[in-house]
């Protein structure tokens, strides 16, 4: 808890520092290469026959994925603090590599906790983050996957607190991550909303992500929370079906309070922790940020869920229409277009993000459909 | 007055310091959990603390990890653990505090999980994972049914939280001995006896230590500094060696003696509190 509080304080301070805030931007510009353009994609939205489609490409960031944006902020702000050993937990991969890679470029020491079950899963991310230097920490209790990475990486923090900062992945958990990592993601809200403006004269009508943790469709949605009329979609998933094995706490869970924030959770009989599933490692958690709790209990924005193999649909979707291989978690949102687009019909917008790129899928899509590469 | 403030009153009175064991409620299973408590009391502890297995226990190591997995997979649940307190209060008066992570209470409702441990016969709740800036849901709850709730001072502890601490534990403060989880460790951490000191000088309630302390030497080295002494993590690997076995809780029993004898044969100094 001191830990947190001197966090919480570090980041108040920086957040009102211009010169804090001018390196920021100094990075996400040259070295994550910001601002993402914002895409219409005319061929989906063709073959969808229904609103026009624009994807905010944050697969193109450096590492291929939202992720860095928050790492490099947080690696910023461990600086100040004068932090030099840096831990995080991954699931899917994309957040320890983007924190493997930042810590690589300032020269620090890192350490990464992932579910065993996810470090067979996302082998290729595995080998990216050794690549970059980081150590790759395989937590084994529970069911291996995301929740208990952060499990692990807190354990560790207690330990090392005084020298470590964890640098966590999505809005969520504990304040004050869920606002540190919403603000380091707002990035991609502010630009697509300027974007839009830009290309369209005016706000879409709808705007659409993928929900796990929930920092990359927080990113896009804080920017537009006072437009109301611009309605917001999150994408959970539903894995094997929400009356199976799932990932969907917004959707079909109810509030509890894991990891050191009230929020909605997939619990069973005496509030254990149900293990959450889905084939996107990036997904597989059991809750979701306290601000998307807000957003759905306020009903400022609502959330589906898409399955298993929607996603996968969602995924060849897109490859073929666009020639752009998204991230399983993205594709979950994508499997969401059909539906959305025919609802907000042909004179609408709709502002998809497109959090990341598929490349470390390919071996789990291939297995999916039966193929061997 | 619960039964917890009235052993610490007796303690003092008698210029001894208290003997705490933790085990996780169910593991291996409920009738061996009413049991080892009853062993435990007859050993002469002075309060048992009674873990409620959870999925994540995020302040714990391995031991008590496996310990949780161990309960949790034989069926222990909240239900069946405040039965088996009831059938522990049949015979036995020794202080009872609950060891819970929150979502088990929140879960459960505040307030009615407060009534249904009173009622069970529970004395007090510590609960690792609830900042005392977050206890304003449990405090008036617990406070209304006369349940002790234990808050947990760490090494890092700034002096303001510390006073917060102090101010809103009843029956005992905890402090961490060290920077980390739960678990057996060979050593003493440094950071205890500043840590001690810190706490001592803002308050005159029981103070006592948990986390790391692995056998008799230790137990009476932090005996010396401190109202009581908590060994968790190296009972349960004791329970665990065991499991399956006859001598389970008479195995365990004996080292729960070993560790209560080194605690009771500390004296008391003239500069204690109290």
């Amino acid at each position: 808890m001191p830990a947190l509080l001197e966090l919480e304080e570090a980041y108040t301070a920086a957040k009102d520092d211009p010169d804090f805030q001018a390196e920021l931007a100094y990075y996400l510009r040259e070295y994550v290469g910001r601002p993402t353009p914002l895409y219409h994609a005319e061929r989906l939205t063709e073959q969808l026959g229904g609103a026009k489609i624009y994807l905010k490409r944050e697969d193109l960031n450096h590492t291929g994925a939202h992720k860095i944006n928050n790492a490099i902020g947080q690696i910023l702000l461990a600086r100040r603090m004068g932090k030099k050993r840096i831990i995080a937990e991954t699931g899917a991969g994309q957040h320890g590599v983007a924190t493997a890679t930042a810590c690589a470029m300032f020269g620090m020491e890192c350490e990464v906790f992932m579910g065993e079950e996810d470090v067979e899963r996302q082998s290729l991310n595995v080998f990216r983050m050794k690549l970059l230097g980081a150590k790759v920490v395989p937590v084994s209790s529970g069911a291996g996957t995301l929740k208990d990475a952060v499990n692990g990486a807190f354990r560790d923090w207690v330990t090392n607190v005084r020298t470590t900062y964890y640098l966590f992945g999505s809005a969520c958990g504990t304040h004050p991550y869920p606002t540190i990592v919403r603000d380091f993601q707002t990035c991609i809200g502010i630009e697509a909303r300027e974007q839009i403006l830009a290309k369209e004269g005016r706000l879409p009508d709808c705007l659409l992500a993928c929900v796990g943790g929930g920092s990359n469709a927080i990113g896009l949605f804080a920017p537009f929370y006072e437009d109301t009329d611009v309605e917001m979609v999150g994408v959970e998933a539903a894995g094997e079906g929400l009356d199976g094995r799932h990932a969907a706490p917004l959707t079909a869970g109810t509030v509890g309070v894991f990891h050191g924030a009230r929020c909605f959770l997939l619990q069973e009989a005496d509030g254990q922790i149900t293990p959450a599933h889905s084939i996107s490692a990036g997904l597989d958690y059991p809750g979701v940020g306290p601000e998307h709790s807000f957003y759905r209990d306020t009903g400022r924005a609502r959330y589906v869920a898409i399955t298993d193999d929607e996603a996968v649909e969602g995924f060849q979707l897109l490859c073929r229409t666009e020639g752009i291989i998204p991230a399983l978690e993205s594709a979950h949102a994508i499997a969401y277009l059909p539906t959305l687009a025919k609802d907000v019909g042909a004179d609408g917008i709709i502002v998809m993000n497109l959090s990341g790129r598929g490349d470390k899928d390919t071996s789990m899509i291939a297995d999916t459909l039966g193929e061997s590469i | 007055m619960n039964r917890i403030d009235n052993a610490f009153v007796k303690l003092r009175a008698d210029g001894k310091r208290a003997f705490i064991p933790y085990i996780a409620a169910g593991d291996p299973t409920l009738d061996i959990t009413e049991d080892l408590v009853l062993a435990f009391d007859a050993a002469g502890c002075d309060v048992i603390e009674l873990g409620i297995p959870f999925s994540d226990p995020i302040a714990d190591g391995p031991s008590v990890q496996r310990a949780t997995e161990r309960a949790l997979s034989a069926g222990a649940n909240v239900e069946g653990i405040l039965r088996t307190v009831e059938k522990i209060r049949r015979s036995s008066d020794v202080p009872l505090a609950f060891m819970t992570y929150y979502n088990p209470i929140y879960h459960y409702g505040v307030s009615e999980f407060c009534v249904a441990a009173k009622q069970a016969g529970m004395d007090g709740l510590i609960v690792p994972d609830l900042a005392v800036e977050e206890a304003d849901e449990l405090l008036p709850s617990a406070r209304e049914h006369d349940m002790s709730t234990v808050f947990l001072v760490a090494p890092t502890s700034t002096e303001e939280r510390m006073d917060r601490i102090a101010d809103l534990s009843r029956g005992f403060i905890y402090a961490v001995s060290l920077m980390g989880v739960t678990g057996a460790r060979s050593e003493v951490s440094d950071d205890l006896p500043p840590l001690m000191q810190r706490v001592r000088s803002r308050t005159d309630k029981p103070v006592c230590v948990g986390f790391g302390i692995s056998n008799a030497k230790q137990a009476s080295s932090v005996a010396e500094i401190s109202d009581g002494v908590i060994v968790g993590s190296a009972i349960v690997n004791t329970i665990e060696a065991h499991v399956g076995k006859a001598d389970l809780v008479s195995a365990t029993q004996a080292f729960v003696c070993e560790l209560a004898e080194a605690v009771k044969s500390v004296e008391r100094r003239p500069d204690d509190p109290g």
